[in-house]
């Protein structure tokens, strides 16, 4: 075994450090999935009849449909049967603000290093805590409302909101789209909604925190980003769950509207259990996230960096409607020992002038599996259509796989469209270089990763970036706490 | 400063130094000149700590520690810079954020507080004129699509950065014009002190026009076959390495 080879090797010791779990008095649905459940899951949450209706339709339409197979991940059958789709922390009242949130909810948040007291908070960022079913606690809302800005967990905007929720819910992902995507629409449990009116720029970061803590749950949420014309907003999304022996899902849809002259950005640190080293655990993450540039000029942006998951199936997209409109797909995915990763983006170039850029680096490590995955299309009545893709690899160690699918569907002759691919290893020499600087070989790794995903780490918000940049050589590193 | 005893080395099985013997005092610099694949760049390699070559006998005292004991970097923290014959590229890191980590770890070693933005920025450009290294070099991911002289002369820039007790060149003088010679020898003759010591390893005579050594030691098949003054690197630059070659060749058959 060559030295890098050994280096990586031991790499592979690291603990996940967010695997532990609290017990905690839980109000959940019984086991199971049938029309019933939905029919339990509606009335918790007290939703309207149409609501109900749009969720039994889609479990209707998803019986008839079959899991997708296309994807490079190879997994046992998941017994939906055996799942519980709703679970949620007793709270006895429903708290009107953080000060009436039960304590030891906001510690889970508290050990995680999202600190949910506002006062403490840094500013300029709002979160959405979301645990397994349900939001517990939505900071900064006082602030933002009166911008006319909606931040708020799914259920509440049901509530709130229904006018707009009823508006835009499955306009961008409709409730059929696949397999995954009618799953969510039919058990939806809670997510976020934000809601940028016309000329609105949101003064600070929105971000929602996933944490899955019951064991045997699915967590299916479903996150709306409504930006009027003419506003922007930036929102992050940030994921963890306890370390369990069984494998657990997690298919999220999330819908991105944006009018014209909108700007939406949406960063994810995404740091579910990866499983354990022999590949025992983790969390199937099978999520739909698609955003439509419905009007002219408009813009989304999609920066994800994907550490954690035992098997992850996304795409993030964009359907460039509008003319002059923009669609950017950034992303770092990085797998190690049995992770598996088929992830990418798509770009549908429907308006004129519109324009796509793909930057996605894969990293892979262990006995991983990294494919890129990605579609760009021109219709036909795009003229002008830009898009540039790069696509690069790195491999770390000899047992790992990268892999790259792209798809290219031009139907309009006007269109330019560019792809670029490389695939590199982290060289003996590179280390030994570090080394021979005085540089520690854990910190060479972590220099070298981090400088391979620069471009795509630069997108995202500061404080975010730093974070990124921890974890990825946390993934990557034995013995770095 | 530097005693290398019985040094022998190979790689994957093939031994490379068969006996290096090398004394090195502080303030001296020793040129090691020889034919291709006598095993000068090995020699430095070895007392880098690269992990390919297997050290099979022989010593290296290095300020009285067993330097064969440590790993590359502690090396490197101790005190041992090894100039790369061929610089590696690190794509999307600035050789600003490269060095500050390494000055820092090197720092931390020595039980030193690292140092923040502002000195080192100021430690940054005091050090870059030694070099005439432009600073926009410096915020460009390390040495990606650099020009063979400005890969050099960030060599001879992070040298001067880390302050090391031993410095080893290796063929620094590969790839350089005649300009860009000039100044990485003025980058190495200034930061040379009576603390300090320097093994130049190179083919040519040229560069040590510019670095003037002390000492010149031919390496031939592994060991080093002939010492002398800087008036041997002439001879040699005059005559070739033939007649060394046929020398030890012709002894090496009685």
């Amino acid at each position: 075994m060559s030295k890098d080879n050994q280096i990586l090797e031991d790499f592979t010791s690291k603990e996940y450090e967010h695997g532990w779990s609290v017990n905690y008095e839980a109000d959940e649905a019984p086991i199971g999935l049938n029309e019933g459940i939905i029919q339990w899951i509606s009335a918790k949450k007290e939703e309207p009849q149409w609501l109900l209706e749009w969720r039994l339709k889609a479990f209707r339409t998803w019986l008839t449909m079959e899991e997708p197979k296309w994807a490079n991940v190879h997994y046992p059958k998941i017994d939906l049967q055996g799942l519980r789709y709703y679970s949620a922390p007793k709270q006895t009242k429903k708290p009107k603000n953080l000060d009436e949130v039960d304590p030891e909810l906001l510690d889970i948040y508290k050990r995680l290093g999202i600190n949910l007291n506002e006062q403490k908070r840094l500013q300029g960022i709002a979160v959405d805590a979301v645990l397994d079913s349900v939001s517990v606690a939505t900071t900064f809302k006082d602030t933002l409302s009166k911008l006319g800005i909606v931040f708020c967990s799914f259920s509440e905007a049901v509530k709130e909101h229904p006018d707009l929720i009823k508006k835009y819910l499955g306009s961008v992902v409709p409730m059929t789209d696949n397999y995954y995507a009618a799953l969510n629409s039919a058990v939806f449990s809670d997510g976020s909604f934000c809601y940028i009116p016309k000329g609105v720029r949101c003064p600070m970061e929105l971000s929602t925190y996933f944490r899955i803590n019951a064991a045997n749950t699915g967590q299916f949420e479903r996150t709306l980003i409504v930006a009027e014309d003419e506003s922007y907003c930036s929102y992050l999304e940030g994921c963890t769950a306890p370390q369990r022996d069984e494998n657990q899902l997690h298919a999220a849809v999330v819908e991105i509207y944006a009018g014209s002259h909108a700007e939406v950005k949406y960063s994810t640190v995404q740091n579910w259990f990866p499983g354990d080293k022999n590949g025992k655990g983790g969390i199937y993450n099978f999520v739909t996230k698609r955003g439509i540039c419905a009007g002219d000029h408009s813009k989304i942006s999609w920066t994800q960096v994907e550490t954690g998951s035992a098997v992850t199936w996304k795409y993030p997209s964009c359907i460039l409607k509008g003319d002059y409109s923009i669609g950017e797909f950034y992303s770092v995915a990085v797998t190690n020992n049995y992770q598996q990763a088929d992830t990418g983006t798509k770009m549908i170039h429907i308006g004129k002038n519109t324009k796509s850029r793909i930057v996605s680096k894969g990293i892979s490590a262990g006995k991983s599996q990294n494919s890129y995955r990605g579609q760009v299309q021109v219709m036909k009545r795009a003229t002008n259509a830009r898009n540039f893709s790069q696509c690069d690899s790195l491999l770390m160690g000899d047992r790992c796989g990268a892999h790259t699918f792209p798809y290219i569907d031009i139907n309009n002759p006007t269109a330019k469209v560019e792809h670029e691919a490389t695939t590199s290893k982290i060289g003996e020499d590179q280390i030994f270089y570090c080394n021979q600087r005085g540089i520690a070989t854990e910190d060479a790794v972590a220099l070298i990763v981090n400088g391979y995903a620069k471009e795509v780490l630069n997108q995202l918000p500061m404080e975010f970036a730093v974070e990124a940049q921890k974890l990825l050589a946390l993934t990557l590193e034995g013995s770095v706490g | 400063m530097l005693s290398i005893k019985n040094l022998h080395a190979s790689i994957e099985g093939t031994p490379i130094l068969r006996g290096i013997n090398l004394e090195i005092k502080a303030g001296e610099v020793h040129a090691i000149m020889g034919p291709n694949g006598s095993g000068k760049s090995t020699l430095a390699s070895v007392l880098a700590g690269r992990e390919e070559y297997e050290v099979t006998d022989g010593e290296v005292i290095f300020n009285g520690k067993d330097l064969l004991e440590y790993s590359p970097e502690d090396r490197a923290r101790e005190g041992v810079f090894l100039a790369f014959q061929y610089p590696v590229e690190i794509p999307g890191v600035s050789s600003t954020n490269f060095l500050r980590t390494a000055v820092n770890q090197v720092r931390e070693y020595r039980g030193l507080d690292p140092l923040d933005a502002v000195k080192f920025l100021t430690l940054m450009k005091e050090k870059m004129k030694l070099v005439e290294i432009d600073q926009k070099l410096l915020s460009r991911s390390l040495n990606e699509g650099f020009s063979g002289g400005e890969k050099k002369r960030n060599e001879i820039f992070q040298m001067a950065m880390l302050e090391p007790k031993l410095s080893i060149l290796d063929e620094t003088d590969s790839g350089l014009d005649i300009d860009a010679l000039k100044i990485v020898s003025n980058g190495v003759n200034q930061l040379k002190s009576k603390d300090n010591a320097t093994i130049v390893v190179t083919h040519y005579q040229r560069l040590l026009d510019y670095i003037v050594p002390d000492y010149v030691h031919v390496l031939y098949k592994g060991r080093i076959v002939k010492s002398g003054t800087k008036e041997l690197a002439l001879e040699l630059e005059e005559k070739g390495y033939d007649w060394i070659k046929e020398a030890v060749d012709s002894e090496a058959t009685v």
